[in-house]
């Protein structure tokens, strides 16, 4: 047994037997409880199987055939989207859909089917998967894809890992000019303008996204910086791509009320927050985070929590000013908080999270019960307007939230893989017996 | 752009190094006994920029093939000037106590496979008066302990055996590079506790690529692998037998 293998929340921390794989030939492992771990971003317990054994995918790392003519790329499911990057950007292709980290295995975006912020236009990962290959452990390898196996793709994209294991997979790529994002960023100043600017730019702007400061209260309620993007052909100076390292673990947060406050005041004056025309590198544009490895670090040794939750357009305003407002008046947020309109392509995935309205994703450093209770008031906003709360950053979410958030729990729980849990599943479906 | 063999293909720093390679636009040829396993392999590495990337499947206690198969990668790659042996087993201690039998096959992969293949290599090598043999053995070579002194002096040996042909083929143009990894997190290594002495294959095959490139004699990998090992090799046998290491 072994504490590594965390989620990135760092919180909770389970004990696991950890096994790697290297081989895709290889017939899985005889284990009672598996659960495959491809990077460990997802935030929260999906990746976590206390007391089981993790399946570690980083070692299924090869890349099996890319055609540069149709921009369809069949890999194994440990490859990172970076490592994908690298390969195909200098050959004019990129991502369909990436989330805010490019460190993420293709397992782990199939089985969290991940968004970004294309969803207006081009829906969640699943979309962009043509097929994969699943072991089970019964020793079966299912290829699956909308044609072959339809339930079966059903149920592992978005499906949490709890299917079996994604071996490879064939996904579309985009072609792209280069590796350079042209737009704008913009100042506003409530929720009202928010969704006005969203609503404006969705039609132009492939990318669009907000960071909203979490920390604002009274006539500064929902305040933000709004970015939208389109890939341009330029030129300029790529970044160095090196990055600094969180060198260790603070024994408290280093988030705090103070710190938070004067973070985010600095962040939305400052003079970046208003550009027109300007043109970013995809990697300070996409995964500004990924600049600094470890960052979840920053939180202690606690961890953190964060919250995402999708609320439908009709009634969004006024669920997301009541939220924004209870998380002001705690002092509880974090300088991460981002908001943003999901469009209307459906997801695959029985349990995929997009759907149509508005999604709020923010951190929460971990301060026990003062934290759940903040965000199981949260979870009761989200529940009256018909919302959900993304699994992928979840630790805390009740049983009975889980299955209003996803009526298609019952169905799904016929997919699982007999030898496959995770921590999440069985605290959601607890009183499932 | 160099022409390499790459024997032992499979094994996990054997690839991440032949990666570095691909990623250079080298031709590679790899043998490993493995159909499958060494064809995604070679895929992976024509994928990330190898000029060629082949295969053949061998067993190196098939050491009577040798020659052939030298001859099958000078054909295959056009010439032959870069070679990485990294094939071998992490010998089970118990084992070869209990059996003489295995200890002698575990000798015959780890050490006497190596050295009947450098040997071919280096005659080849001799006569075109350039190329690089890189030998994966390691810092278990650098002195006997009682937990696994059948695999260290296997790689004692070959690390011995390097070290005069380096010698010998110095002045021939032909680099020879000792390669010495710590605790690597390989399949090989799968069942062992991992601490912060661990180090991933990809950066282990980083140091190495680099080492081969440059012709460096000996390289530890990662390097502090080098102090610790030089405070080992410094204890006085009197005292290092009543240890437990």
């Amino acid at each position: 047994m072994t504490p590594q293998r965390m989620s990135w929340g760092r919180w909770p921390r389970h004990e696991h037997h950890v096994f790697s794989l290297s081989n895709r030939f290889a017939p899985l492992p005889v284990f009672d409880s598996m659960l495959p771990y491809g990077n460990g971003r997802s935030y929260g317990d999906v990746c976590q199987n206390d007391g089981g054994h993790l399946l570690v995918t980083r070692g299924l790392d090869r890349f099996i055939a890319f055609d540069p003519a149709s921009g369809v790329l069949d890999c194994e499911a440990g490859v990172l989207l970076s490592e994908i990057i690298d390969l195909v950007l200098p050959r004019g292709w990129f991502p369909m859909v990436t989330p805010g980290t490019r460190f993420v295995t293709i397992g782990g975006a199939i089985a969290n089917d991940v968004h970004g912020k294309n969803h207006h236009r081009a829906g969640s990962f699943g979309n962009h998967v043509l097929d994969f290959d699943l072991l089970r452990s019964d020793g079966s390898v299912l290829r699956c894809s909308r044609d072959v196996n339809r339930e079966w793709f059903a149920a592992t994209v978005g499906g949490l890992g709890l299917t079996g294991l994604i071996l490879r997979a064939r996904i579309q790529l985009r072609p792209v000019p280069g590796p350079w994002i042209g737009g704008d960023s913009l100042r506003f100043g409530s929720l009202n303008e928010f969704f006005a600017l969203s609503t404006a730019s969705d039609a132009g702007y492939e990318y669009t996204v907000a960071w909203i400061d979490c920390a604002a209260a009274g006539r500064n309620l929902g305040r933000g910086v709004f970015m939208r993007g389109n890939h341009v052909p330029a030129s300029g100076w790529e970044p160095n791509g090196r990055s600094l390292r969180m060198p260790l673990t603070p024994p408290l947060s280093l988030i705090n009320s103070v710190s938070l406050r004067l973070f985010n005041q600095l962040y939305f004056h400052r003079p970046g927050a208003r550009l027109d025309n300007a043109v970013w590198h995809y990697r300070p544009f996409f995964y500004p985070l990924d600049s600094v490895l470890e960052w979840n670090r920053i939180y202690g040794p606690k961890g953190f929590f964060q919250y995402q939750c999708a609320v439908p357009q009709q009634g969004a305003e006024e669920a997301l000013t009541e939220m924004l407002r209870r998380i002001a008046k705690s002092g509880l947020g974090s300088f991460l908080a981002v908001l943003k309109l999901f469009g209307h392509v459906p997801s695959q995935g029985m349990l995929s999270f997009p759907r149509p309205g508005a999604t709020l994703a923010l951190d929460f450093p971990n301060r026990g019960p003062v934290t759940l209770a903040l965000l199981e008031s949260l979870d009761a906003i989200t529940r009256d307007v018909g919302g959900a709360v993304y699994p992928a950053k979840d630790a805390r979410m009740s049983s009975v939230s889980f299955k209003q958030y996803y009526p298609a729990w019952k169905e799904f729980a016929r997919y699982v893989d007999p030898h496959f849990s995770s921590s999440f599943w069985r605290r959601v479906t607890e009183d499932m017996k | 752009m160099r022409r390499i063999l790459v024997m032992g293909a499979t094994s996990a720093i054997a690839e991440a190094t032949a990666r570095e390679f691909a990623r250079r636009g080298d031709a590679l040829l790899l043998v490993g006994r493995s159909a499958e396993r060494l064809r995604a392999i070679a895929d992976d590495l024509k994928l990330r920029g190898a000029a060629m990337a082949e295969f053949r499947v061998l067993d190196a206690r098939d050491i009577d093939a040798y020659p052939g198969l030298l001859d099958d990668a000078t054909r295959v790659l056009g010439g032959l000037d870069t070679a990485l042996i990294a094939h071998g087993t992490l010998s089970d201690e118990v084992s070869c106590q209990t059996s003489v039998a295995t200890l002698l096959d575990e000798f015959r992969i780890n050490a006497l496979s190596v050295m009947a293949l450098c040997t071919h290599l280096a005659n080849r090598f001799e006569a075109q008066n350039r190329g690089v043999i890189a030998v994966i053995s390691s810092v278990a070579g650098d002195r006997g302990r009682q937990s696994n002194y059948a695999y260290g002096s296997a790689k004692a040996a070959v690390s011995a055996f390097t070290s005069g042909l380096r010698q010998r083929l110095y002045t021939k143009g032909v680099r020879v590079v000792t390669i010495k990894p710590g605790f690597v997190d390989t399949p090989m290594t799968a069942s062992f506790k991992k601490s912060f002495l661990w180090a991933s294959p990809a950066a282990v095959a980083k140091t190495i690529a680099r080492a081969m490139i440059r012709g460096t004699p000996v390289v530890y990998t990662p390097w502090f692998w080098c102090l610790i090992m030089a405070i080992i090799r410094f204890i006085p046998e009197r005292v290092f037998q009543r240890l437990r290491l």
